[in-house]
């Protein structure tokens, strides 16, 4: 059991209404003193593209969209912006850093016509997949299967789902618990590539497996 | 007439209700070090890896703590030592990848990779701490919050 470090300070601040006298003393000596200790970091993205993040503070505004751009607030209302490091990252959120969850990665295997087996290549990637799950925390895997646009929307709903199942069933049969795993097929409705009605395509005969 | 409108659309928003309620799962711990707990209508349930987190639960370290969280929509959210987190608001549409994600930051530091809803949407996710409101414009970055130290 522990106690959140906020109740500390509220005790403090109980424990002394013998010095309310000094309030007004203390008001002018505090009207320069910062109130708060917060700060904002945008970081680089790890796909190379860098975000943005727009902080407001009692109205005032601050966007942060560069590497390493900052902003703190020390007292509400006031945002100061500065430029901070790698090195100043990892000294003020080590911990909070290393906690980060591994990233969500995606698979894509695929099909032979018309049926859920697979292209040989997919078919040697099924233990690599495997693998990658397997070195993950409390795994969550989500299956979703597609087809080209030859035969019924009927049909290929069908194919898309029993493709999707099919890489279930290897996981399973490598040893994922089926309560990891949840499957769909989307049918031709997501094409990787667009093409015409009936047109035969190897790369939208596909399942997407993303772990997470 | 109006009566029996209400008499057919009552029901249907009760079962609406129980269909979001069964679709609670926001995210999942999948990191968890030293003292850290997930508080749950007034019950505080161990932050153990595998723990299950929904809208609504305050997640909290200890001195020694740290725990990490992927959501559905693929976002990650991390927080260090003697933080409180809590999960305000979580919904998302797998298929249309739209909805919201709110929380806040009493206290702490906390690490964010923003994913699908922020990229959907930009205004889709919102952090909040008591100095501060933070609109997301996607994709990684880092809050510290808490009072001066004197």
């Amino acid at each position: 059991m522990f106690v959140p470090a906020q109740r500390k300070t509220e005790s403090r601040l109980a424990r002394t209404p013998h010095l309310a006298w000094l309030a007004p003393l203390a008001l002018t000596v505090l009207a320069g003193c910062a109130s708060r200790n917060d700060l904002y970091v945008l970081l680089p993205g790890k796909d190379g593209k860098t975000g943005a993040l727009i902080i407001e503070s009692d109205g005032q505004k601050q966007t942060l969209d560069k590497p390493y751009a900052a902003a703190r607030v020390k007292n509400v209302g006031s945002v100061d912006g500065f430029k901070s490091s790698e090195a100043e990252v990892k000294q003020d959120f080590g911990p909070a850093l290393a906690a980060q969850p591994k990233r969500p990665v995606s698979f894509y295997l695929y099909f032979e016509t018309d049926t859920d087996e697979f292209v040989p290549e997919s078919r040697a990637l099924v233990n690599q997949i495997f693998a990658e799950i397997a070195r993950r925390p409390a795994p969550e895997v989500v299956i979703i299967g597609h087809t080209d646009r030859v035969g019924t929307p009927q049909h290929n709903d069908a194919l898309s789902l029993r493709r999707a199942e099919r890489c279930r069933d290897e996981l399973i049969k490598l040893g994922i618990p089926k309560v990891r795993i949840s499957v769909a097929g989307r049918g031709s409705r997501e094409p990787e590539v667009r093409t015409a009605s009936q047109v035969s395509e190897p790369r939208n005969r596909r399942v997407e497996i993303s772990v997470r | 007439m109006r009566s029996a409108l209400i008499a057919l659309t009552l029901p249907m928003i009760l079962a609406f209700g129980v269909a979001v309620a069964a679709a609670q799962e926001a995210g999942q711990i999948k990191t968890s070090k030293g003292a850290a707990q997930v508080e749950r209508a007034g019950r505080k349930l161990p932050a153990k890896v595998g723990q299950v987190v929904q809208q609504g639960d305050v997640v909290v370290t200890g001195a020694d703590g740290s725990v990490g969280i992927t959501f559905r929509d693929n976002s990650l959210i991390s927080i260090g030592p003697d933080s409180v987190l809590a999960i305000d608001r979580f919904a998302f549409d797998s298929t249309t990848h739209q909805g919201a994600f709110d929380s806040s930051l009493k206290q702490g530091t906390l690490a964010v990779v923003s994913g699908k809803l922020a990229k959907q949407s930009p205004e889709a996710m919102k952090v909040k701490t008591p100095a501060a409101i933070l609109g997301v414009r996607g994709t990684e970055f880092l809050v510290r919050t808490g009072p001066a130290k004197d």
